[in-house]
């Protein structure tokens, strides 16, 4: 059919998929490490094309937000722990692909459940039972917050992502609900809870505000890392991320292994609320989880869902917000920035994944092989 | 009576403009399997992008033409939009990146966009106040000159701003496009199974980035119409709100089908704004009024998967990176 003679059409490079585990390990960190450099870079050429001010005052001003006093490192390890504790909550569910866009709600209705208590009852019973009943409640309703997804997802195979995102927004309307039933006078913001009691507040530890939820959260961590890599369950979970089909063929009740996920899920996003009101806040307002959830989601995404690698990769999205937010204060910007320089270092780390997981082969590499 | 009900449906039509151009976006997106989350995010920079240019219009002349104000933040919002729906294309198509991560990271990145510049562009052109752009306000909210002659008919229905009826018309096009041309038969088919569709010759990459950039474009629209037509010409910081979202899940609620998403945007538009409208409502319980849309999209969405009827299902490859030697 074709002239033997006419040479044959092929493209300057193709690309190959590598096999798994092909690239040795610190070759694909030094990828990634290489996609963070660049992406500051980027960065850094904005903040000064906005700012017109010397790259290394920015710079410092970066590093001041979080390491410039010993508060601001508090505020930023506390940024850190909360971050990481929502991330840890999505990771057993994202592992299993079940997309669980629903943190934001989750937190928000444990955070509510906490408020309910110390609200109505804070001054009539005493602090440690107080303490524990918050806990019990908050981590009751984020159970039901993330599981009520997880049924129907079991059952009818309904559509996860989107249902997860409703919820949120569900949440958000309850709390701005009770929000307006205890502030009567319409200014729709809630000031401390029993600021003179201090019921339901967890009391420092070694003087330290945000100590307490470090350590549970650094708990939290090693728990999490067992959990997924030792346990059966963890086991299952993975079975049933890779392949439902194979998960299934191994008499795997991958129903159960949904339901139960998500309610594991939804009770540590419980008690990141818990936290969040009892050891920080202790007050709420609908922004309270701050983004948080859909945060997460990265932290735990480009850690590859390893626990311990999500303390790296929370620790830079936690550094970097709060340094924009002093770069923004400095030179008299908007805080926003944040979000910006967030989105454009995420993108270079998914970027990034395409050089460790794929091969680009070129001609000329071809021929001599 | 009458009245109260013929400005409901007005209303509900104006909120509901740019949740359809939203879902219209997404909608197209979808077909060619690609789940763009970031459309949120891509509204948000289609609405400052068009701020931006018809800010600097407004600045650099005199006596602003109202119809180059239109042009010059109609052209700046769509290059806006068209830039952010090109990352999520790159990313996923040619880097294969996952769909979910790279539209939430757009999306944070998009809002962060939206509200950053509405925070400091005038700082950034050492001006002091909010953004306000009188002309262009003006010129977008240009309504037919014979509408308010028409009586109630005329202001319930024909009281809108050009961008209001370009939706409808673009909705209709994209329904005959979709499902009467050769271009809407490829992407269909490249959004249930790329592998087929690449076998059959297709151009798999190539429509997938148009599909993907025109959809970012559409939806761009929607916050351009929301920042000039709905507030004329201010912006407020995340004044936008969750609309994307909705959008996301009107797509689901017209079935991925353009035409009902005209109806499904006014049906939802309406439910947005329906608490304002019930007499005798106290605050707190407007809140609750609030909940509607979400649970009307989570209805939906159990009863679609429950019946699992075959011309009610998503494109089937959607959200699944396509590489064509993995099988």
């Amino acid at each position: 059919m074709n002239n033997p003679k006419e040479k044959i059409h092929e493209p300057l490079f193709h690309i190959v998929k590598r096999s798994k585990d092909a690239l040795p390990l610190w070759k694909s960190w030094l990828i990634r490490a290489i996609a963070i450099v660049f992406s500051l870079l980027v960065c850094s050429v904005i903040i000064v094309l906005l700012t017109n001010q010397n790259p290394l005052e920015v710079f410092g001003a970066l590093l001041k937000g979080s390491f410039g006093s010993e508060r601001k490192f508090w505020n930023m390890l506390q940024n850190l722990a909360m971050l990481l504790c929502i991330s840890l909550a999505i990771t057993p569910a994202f592992k299993m692909k079940f997309w669980n866009l629903g943190a934001e709600g989750q937190v928000l209705i444990g955070s509510l459940c906490s408020m309910v208590l110390m609200f109505t009852v804070g001054d009539k019973i005493p602090n440690l039972v107080l303490i524990l009943a918050m806990l019990a409640a908050s981590i009751l309703g984020g159970i039901i917050w993330g599981l009520i997804p997880a049924v129907f997802k079991a059952k009818w195979n309904t559509n996860e992502s989107l249902f997860t995102l409703m919820m949120n927004y569900i949440a958000i309307q309850l709390v701005s609900f009770a929000i307006m039933v205890w502030v009567p006078s319409g200014s729709s913001v809630m000031g401390l809870v029993n600021s003179s009691t201090k019921a339901g507040w967890i009391p420092d530890i070694f003087g330290q505000k945000y100590l307490f939820n470090i350590i549970v959260v650094a708990a939290l961590t090693v728990f999490m890392f067992v959990y997924l890599k030792s346990s059966k369950h963890g086991y299952e979970i993975s079975v049933v991320g890779e392949s439902e089909n194979t998960a299934k063929y191994i008499g795997i009740n991958v129903k159960k292994v949904i339901i139960r996920t998500m309610i594991l899920s939804g009770a540590i996003c419980g008690l990141a609320g818990f936290l969040l009101v009892a050891g920080t806040n202790h007050t709420i307002s609908k922004d309270l989880a701050g983004g948080n959830g859909f945060t997460a989601i990265m932290v735990s995404w480009l850690a590859k869902f390893n626990p311990f690698v999500m303390v790296i990769t929370s620790f830079l999205i936690a550094f970097l917000q709060r340094g924009a937010g002093e770069i923004a204060t400095n030179f008299n910007l908007n805080t926003s920035i944040a979000d910006i320089l967030t989105g454009i270092i995420i993108f270079f780390i998914i970027g990034s994944e395409f050089f460790i997981n794929y091969q680009i082969k070129t001609k000329a590499k071809k021929e001599d092989k | 009576m009458i009245a109260t009900i013929a400005s409901f449906i007005t209303a509900a039509i104006i909120q509901g403009i740019p949740l359809l151009y939203g879902s219209l976006g997404e909608i197209i997106t979808e077909k060619s399997g690609n789940l763009n989350l970031g459309i949120p995010g891509i509204m948000y920079v289609g609405g400052i992008s068009g701020i931006i240019g018809g800010y600097i219009y407004e600045k650099s002349v005199e006596a602003p033409n109202p119809i180059l104000c239109i042009i010059i933040s109609l052209a700046a919002s769509l290059a806006g939009s068209a830039l952010m729906s090109l990352i999520y294309a790159f990313l996923t198509q040619t880097l294969k990146a996952n769909q979910n991560v790279t539209g939430l990271a757009l999306t944070t990145f998009g809002v962060g966009i939206g509200n950053f510049f509405g925070g400091s562009l005038l700082k950034l052109f050492n001006e002091s106040g909010s953004i306000s752009l009188l002309e262009t306000g003006k010129a977008y909210k240009t309504v037919l000159p014979f509408a308010s002659k028409l009586g109630l008919f005329g202001e319930t229905f024909l009281s809108f701003g050009f961008l209001a009826y370009s939706a409808i018309i673009i909705a209709i096009i994209t329904s005959f496009i979709l499902n009467k041309t050769r271009t809407g038969l490829n992407l269909r088919a490249i959004g249930e199974n790329p592998a087929t569709a690449d076998a059959a010759g297709i151009n798999v990459n190539k429509y997938k980035y148009l599909s993907t950039v025109f959809g970012g474009m559409i939806a761009g629209l929607g916050g351009l119409y929301f920042v000039m037509d709905y507030t004329a010409g201010a912006w407020t910081n995340n004044g936008f709100g969750d609309r994307g979202w909705l959008a996301i899940a009107i797509v689901i609620f017209a079935l991925w089908k353009p035409k009902s998403a005209i109806f499904s945007s006014f049906i939802f538009g309406g439910l947005y704004i329906i608490c304002v409208y019930i007499p005798g409502l106290s605050s707190s319980a407007k809140e609750i009024i609030k909940m509607l849309p979400y649970i009307v999209t989570i209805l939906v969405l159990i009863f679609i998967s429950a019946k699992n009827k075959k011309e009610h299902q998503p494109p089937q490859s959607l959200g699944l990176t396509y590489f064509r030697e993995e099988r």
